[in-house]
């Protein structure tokens, strides 16, 4: 195939000729509490408190992202995120236009839990005919680990979880999927859905938005949609924390830390 | 209509998460007066599943699906669950058994609530205590829909045994309709165990100073038949493999014991480990947040404790063998 030739036309005529070696990839992005935040609950524990809580983009999703701008980078490819929120979501959408996504959408509804944010989510991918679908494992907050899962059901995409590299040629995708004990290599045709984590690129090639990128991201498409009827699964009624730990037993000796293992802890 | 429990195995060998959601299946089934179905797809000696408390076991034989695959995985475990006109299915928290439940949902249209840590709080509606917030918090929550799948914690709950026995029943699978990625490699150390599988855990953080002083950890991890595991920045350095590193990136924990050696224990490590049962800190900083995290601990020099303590136990296992 005349790859070059091809792009070339890609440039000045984009719309009009499907170019189907230029992956559309769609990355699901949830907007969560810091890891350092304080978990606290209002409403009677039936709603977590936000207030004075800083919000980030989900950092399983982070890596996700980031091996996203790798594909347009060296692969050429364009970069829509998508999130299911209310407008506080926007700040985090923000940041993944600075880091270089393309286009925004944000899915106008509350995040009830995994199912319904799963069928939003496929309303939109249906319509823009995604090749790769990067989502996260799972998310700091609810540790649901299902939207990818159920949203590449809903689509009757291949599905790759816990996936720590991912390589696109053509319409084939090799991935390597996190096994307990061990790694898995994965052939899979596109269209694809992904549950990203740390792997699927390295800690330190995690993208960091620039000014300049900031500026861009402030131009960038973010369009609002409403949500279409979906019902909710499962609902979280209450929230508890855990039981006040106890203080920790400090062994003056490794006698007595042995001591206390078996005896006590009943550990060894 | 018996509550439906999919045990897993690896290699024909039952993971102790399958007798951990069996004996969960069975605690439900009682509060229900029903019974336990287990289904196993290639387990070997599926019988034992009685003791655990399956009054019955299907049994998947299919060489089709000898490597795990997580479309045709959940279509068979759904084909089951449809025979049995099961209302509750109950899976564990394997890597495995996660990549298989939204798939699962999806197929049995049953509302999914993971990292499940007790029995049902209510049944009507039904409502099981999940952790959330990286085991921070719990959350109560209802599955409305008429079939709902329950996953059990690792080592949340604990294992029954009974004297009880299981018929066997063999159940043919189709999988005309599944999907299929190609697995063209696997990479596993089979002569370690995991650390996802190990009841005790040994991680070793910046404290050991370098790669080259790891035989602490590694030795000390032999003598309790550990895994052996790391913290972030010992992963980020290169020190150990990734698949080492735990932590809120990394593998979560949720052993009996979790040993962290040289670790100062960071938010994102303890969001990772905090599943453990017992969490021992050994450090020379007695300010390092861990010993507030901890539930036993030692305040001094890695490179004289570890030592000593491996001896130690050495002889303490000779004794108590």
């Amino acid at each position: 195939m005349q790859a070059y030739h091809l792009k070339n036309i890609l440039v000045s005529s984009y719309r009009s000729i499907k170019i189907d070696f230029f992956m559309k990839i769609l990355v699901c992005i949830s907007h969560v509490p810091d890891t350092t935040s304080r978990i606290n609950f209002t409403d009677n524990n039936s709603k977590f408190d936000s207030s004075g809580v800083q919000f980030v983009i989900n950092p399983n999703d982070e890596f996700g992202l980031t091996r996203a701008m790798w594909f347009k980078e060296k692969q050429g490819a364009t970069i829509h995120i998508v999130n299911v929120g209310g407008p506080e979501t926007e700040p985090t959408l923000r940041k993944a236009l600075a880091i270089g996504a393309d286009e925004a959408i944000r899915i106008n509804t509350e995040a009830v839990d995994g199912y319904s944010v799963a069928k939003q989510l496929a309303a939109v991918a249906k319509e823009g005919d995604y090749d790769l679908i990067i989502g996260g494992r799972e998310s700091l907050d609810y540790n649901g680990g299902m939207v990818p899962g159920m949203l590449a059901k809903m689509l009757d995409y291949n599905f790759v979880n816990t996936c720590t590299s991912l390589e696109v040629e053509g319409d084939t995708a090799t991935a390597t999927r996190e096994i307990d004990g061990g790694t898995e290599t994965i052939k899979a045709t596109l269209p694809l859905v992904v549950g990203g984590q740390k792997g699927i690129v390295e800690e330190s090639d995690l993208r960091i938005p620039n000014m300049r990128g900031i500026m861009q991201a402030r131009k960038k498409p973010l369009t609002v949609r409403e949500p279409i009827d979906a019902s909710v699964e499962t609902q979280t009624t209450k929230f508890e924390e855990p039981a006040p730990k106890g203080s920790i037993k400090l062994a003056d000796n490794v006698d007595q830390l042995i001591d206390m293992l078996h005896n006590e802890a009943k550990a060894i | 209509m018996s509550v439906l429990v999919y045990t897993e195995s690896e290699e024909g060998i039952f993971k102790k998460t399958a007798f951990e959601a069996v004996s969960y299946a069975k605690g439900l089934a009682n509060s229900l007066s029903t019974t336990v179905t287990a289904v196993s797809i290639n387990g070997n000696d599926v019988a034992q599943l009685g003791e655990y408390g399956a009054d019955k076991v299907l049994e998947i034989s299919n060489d089709a699906l000898k490597r795990f695959k997580a479309d045709a995985y959940a279509e068979a475990i759904s084909q089951a669950a449809k025979k049995e006109g099961a209302k509750i299915v109950i899976l564990s928290s394997t890597t495995n058994s996660k990549y298989l439940a939204p798939l699962l949902a999806v197929n049995l249209e049953a509302g999914y609530v993971p990292n499940v840590v007790a029995l049902p709080t209510s049944t009507s509606p039904f409502t099981v205590k999940n952790s959330v917030f990286s085991n921070k918090a719990f959350a109560e929550t209802e599955i409305k829909t008429d079939i709902k799948l329950v996953a059990v914690a690792t080592n949340s709950y604990p294992i029954s045994i009974t004297d009880g026995t299981a018929e066997v029943e063999s159940f043919a699978v189709s999988l005309d309709s599944v999907k299929d990625v190609e697995v063209t490699d696997v990479e596993k150390a089979t002569n370690k165990v995991s650390i996802a599988d190990a009841e005790i855990v040994v991680a070793g953080g910046r404290g050991l100073k370098g790669p080259e002083n790891w035989h602490l950890i590694e030795d000390l991890a032999e003598v309790l038949g550990a895994a052996t595991a790391c913290s972030k920045p010992v992963s980020d350095m290169g020190w150990r493999p990734h698949e080492e590193h735990v932590g809120q990136t990394g593998r979560p924990v949720a052993s009996n014991l979790y040993i962290a050696v040289g670790i100062s224990g960071a938010i994102q490590h303890l969001a990772g480990v905090s599943a453990s049962k017992v969490k021992v800190v050994i450090n020379n900083d007695p300010e390092a947040p861990f010993f507030k995290a901890a539930d036993y601990g030692i305040v001094g020099d890695a490179f004289e404790i570890v030592p000593e303590l491996i001896e130690k136990l050495k002889a303490f296992k000779a004794e108590n063998a």
